[in-house]
């Protein structure tokens, strides 16, 4: 490559290597089809075999396509942003989060209703449980932090991402991993462990994936021309950083045979378990915190067009939050077999914890001082606030449930189903929907959302269905606790298991409807996104303020 | 990078803070100083956590770790909450043990708690099968009438719930009635007769064109020597009674029907097995008091 006016196109290393890569996992792929003990495997061993044979085709193709020349990092002086790559990933989590609720909504029938099972084998609620829950932290989730974390870590670093296919590969072999993931469950393919349920070579894949994030993420920071990283990128690196040292502590297993997708964890016994909740809460901490902090940094400063609140507080809410989280675990273990000092540890760092995670909130909330009139006109803007403020009530709630006695009322109870989902749909939702309010106009090009009529709607759907489905849990879960620990004068236990599930059942109803309504929302955030895609592009950059309408 | 380095401070005239100066795709930052409220909490969420890992088991140490100073540990809180309730119910529990099943009734104190012990053991081991109430459900006899299948006596019922009925425990109750279809003992056409036979005994409509005396002929080779010629039952062999209106498995012809082909000879657990002796002498009591004991 000395001759920098080649003008004769060939394969670049990464198109040749990545190649040569897939064709090698094509024809692996194959032979362990063939030869798998189980019809389950053998089917992902030949999805993994069709999907890498037809990325070869697509790089071959796109080669003789694309110009000579890589696609330039700067065009009359401003970055060429690489867009591609996170329009694939907002559509695939708008897609997923839609599969994720639809598939929340039936499990939560099915608790109702256990007829709903069908009494087939493949929708029992232990099957479509971790489908749900797979499907909206990862899928879901996942997607829309590959999605921002590319778009704020381009345009706060003005820098175009690094790699050519890496950030495709990232994108494109993340939704496969998660395609694997859940036909599995759905196929019995499991390893059992709570929010790492894929079998091994799902694990091995998306390590591969998880550390060309990593180096894409990082190659772009290194080449950014800011001077300083600002805050979002250090949310964003924090989280695919911790989450690669999760991901494989706690998925360290020895298949049985490479023809089959049963394996045995090396951890054993307590260490097990510990290691389980240490990757478990550290899921929520950095994948569905820190992340997500990443995204509340950019767009609600963006949207709000005010500075952030305390630059000081961002950097001591960042590595308390980071420092502290990492041990609170053991408070999932609450009177096991875990040993009492860990169990101390575990809860006494989750008390640590609550003011670094409203560092987070505050700095949300308060970076509105001016700009609180915006809440009354802009659904997007009061969706985004909504969200950090029912992320203070979650950090507030989960130091709360880690204290030993109110855990002994609220574990195993359906309040930690409500303490969950008050984050997930408060938090993570709308934090998300706000981004992705925010981040289709600006990556397609159009002057604004289709209709912020239909955002209002989708605003105050979600909404009931979340107080509904959160104040149900909680009262739910509160009178099962208080059942289930219940003696009378004599001696004996007041109420029967029994009983208890089945004072459980207008609450389920409740909770059921509350999902019903955040789906409905869902839904018309889908028509939203999806007319504004269709409408015609706008003439000039788009304005990353948002176009005001009178309240009405 | 030129264009981008620090650039001034300027003073925000909405919060009267200065920025860091920084700005990001159009971010800047405020210097605002750390909210004191905030801290505060914060240093005091981090006292609190020191002061509790003095009191309680905290640290780990080299093959120990530390205890705290209240000497507090789950182990012994729960072997606590144990002994509380032993000595809560313990000397009732004893009384219990050592007071025949018959006399229960005389002592009004014991007969109060025999039943709150056998309502909770019921409800948390036998209600899944019988009903929180004991009404049943098909193939889940009935508790609380007056039609038992093994004997509704005292000691039938104690056997029964000891030692259950078709399992492995040596003492189980046991019978088995042929599945006359499915082995091919009789015809359909056979079976047809006895069924329509059997329905007449329980005064069930049976169609006009049933052949009576061929099922009667039928029944009194296959079925009589277990329910009786009058189809009466038998409850030492858990034969049911043909002519009540009680029928656990139904008593439509297509039900019957399927009686007679394929059997039914349902089982359950020997309670002995699981539940200790005390616990099956308070069920015993609270189901021949649910109000069908003999």
């Amino acid at each position: 490559m000395a001759n920098p006016t080649i003008d004769r196109k060939s394969f670049t290393h990464g198109e040749f290597g990545v190649a040569i890569a897939l064709t090698v996992l094509a024809v692996f792929s194959l032979v362990v089809a063939g030869k798998a003990h189980s019809t389950a495997y053998s089917f992902h061993a030949v999805l993994f075999a069709a999907a890498s044979a037809y990325f070869v085709y697509k790089i071959v193709d796109r080669f003789y396509s694309r110009p000579a020349e890589p696609e330039p990092l700067e065009i009359d002086g401003k970055p060429n942003y690489n867009y591609g790559p996170i329009k694939f990933a907002t559509i695939a989590g708008l897609f997923w989060g839609i599969a994720g609720f639809t598939v929340g909504l039936w499990a939560a029938l099915e608790l109702a209703f256990p007829v709903l099972n069908f009494d087939l084998p493949w929708t029992t609620f232990g099957r479509i449980r971790p489908l749900h829950t797979s499907a909206v932290i990862f899928a879901f989730g996942g997607n829309v932090l590959i999605a921002t974390s590319f778009y704020v870590v381009q345009r706060t670093s003005r820098a175009r991402m690094v790699g050519d296919l890496a950030p495709w590969f990232v994108v494109i072999g993340y939704n496969f991993f998660i395609l694997i993931a859940g036909t599995g469950y759905l196929l019995g393919v499991t390893q059992s462990k709570e929010y790492a349920e894929p079998e091994w070579y799902a694990d091995l894949w998306l390590t591969v994936v998880w550390v060309v994030y990593l180096m894409v993420f990082l190659g772009t920071i290194m080449r950014r021309k800011e001077p300083h990283i600002y805050v979002a990128n250090w949310f964003f690196l924090a989280f695919i950083l911790t989450i690669a040292v999760l991901h494989l502590g706690n998925n360290a297993a020895i298949p049985v045979s490479v023809f089959s997708s049963k394996s045995y964890i090396v951890w054993a016994g307590v260490q097990d378990a510990m290691i389980q909740w240490w990757y478990g809460h550290n899921a929520v901490g950095f994948f569905l915190t820190a992340g997500f902090l990443g995204i509340m940094y950019y767009f609600i400063p963006k949207r709000a067009d005010r500075p952030i609140y305390s630059y000081r507080l961002s950097i001591v809410h960042f590595w308390s939050l980071i420092f502290l989280y990492i041990w609170a675990g053991p408070h999932h273990l609450h009177y096991t077999a875990l040993p009492d000092w860990a169990q101390t540890l575990g809860m006494t760092f989750s008390i640590m914890l609550w003011m670094p995670s409203w560092g987070g909130m505050i700095n949300g909330i308060m970076t509105l001082s001016g700009a609180w009139d915006k809440l009354r006109t802009d659904p997007v803007l009061r969706m985004m606030v909504v969200s950090v403020a029912f992320y203070g009530m979650s950090t507030f709630e989960g130091p709360l449930m880690s204290v030993k006695v109110v855990n002994s009322l609220s574990h195993y109870t359906d309040w930690t189903i409500g303490h969950v989902h008050s984050g997930a749909l408060g938090w993570v939702g709308y934090i998300s929907f706000g981004a992705i309010y925010c981040l289709v106009p600006w990556l397609w090009n159009r002057k604004g959302l289709w209709s912020l009529k239909l955002v209002e709607w989708h605003f105050w759907l979600s909404s009931i269905g979340i107080v509904l489905y959160i104040t149900s849990m909680w009262v739910a879960g509160i009178l099962q606790g208080l059942m289930w620990r219940a003696y009378n004068s004599l001696g004996f236990l007041e109420y029967s298991f029994v009983e208890t599930v089945e004072a459980m059942h207008p609450f389920y109803l409740i909770r059921a409807l509350g999902g019903l309504l955040f789906l409905a929302g869902a839904l018309l955030m889908v028509v939203n996104i999806w007319k504004t895609i269709a409408s015609p592009e706008a003439s000039a950059a788009p304005e990353a303020r948002p176009v005001m309408v009178p309240a009405e | 990078m030129a264009d981008s380095e620090h650039n001034e401070p300027r003073l925000d005239p909405v919060t009267g803070y200065k920025t860091t100066g920084h700005d990001w795709d159009g971010i800047e930052e405020l210097n605002h100083p750390l909210p004191r409220w905030w801290l505060w909490i914060f240093y005091a969420c981090i006292a609190w956590s020191v002061v509790y890992w003095f009191i309680f088991p905290a640290w780990p140490l080299v093959w120990s770790a530390t205890g705290g100073l209240i000497g507090w540990n789950s182990r012994t809180a729960v072997d606590q909450e144990v002994a509380a309730l032993e000595t809560n119910r313990g000397p009732m529990i004893d009384r219990l043990t050592s007071t025949e099943i018959a006399a229960i009734k005389d002592d009004p104190e014991l007969l109060d708690f025999t039943r709150a012990y056998g309502s909770i053991a019921f409800k948390e081991n036998c209600a899944p099968c019988h009903g929180v109430g004991g009404g049943g459900s098909k193939g889940y006899p009935n508790l609380i009438d007056d039609d038992w299948l093994w004997g509704g006596s005292i000691d039938n019922i104690g056997h029964t719930i000891a030692y259950g009925v078709r399992n492995d425990n040596a003492d189980s109750r046991y019978s088995e009635m042929p599945a006359f279809g499915r082995d091919g003992l009789l015809s359909g056409a056979e079976i047809r007769e006895v069924v329509y036979y059997v329905r007449s005994l329980a005064d069930l409509p049976v169609p006009s064109s049933a052949d009576l005396t061929a099922g009667a002929e039928i029944y009194a080779r296959d079925c009589a020597s277990c329910h009786g010629e009058a189809g009466t039952g038998d409850q030492e062999l858990g034969a049911p009674n043909l002519t009540d209106a009680i029928w656990l498995y139904g008593s439509d012809t297509a039900d019957m029907i399927a009686t007679v082909t394929n059997a039914r000879n349902s089982s359950m657990p020997a309670w002995g097995e699981r539940l200790d002796p005390t616990t099956v002498k308070a069920l015993t009591f609270y189901v021949h008091n649910l109000g069908g004991g003999d």
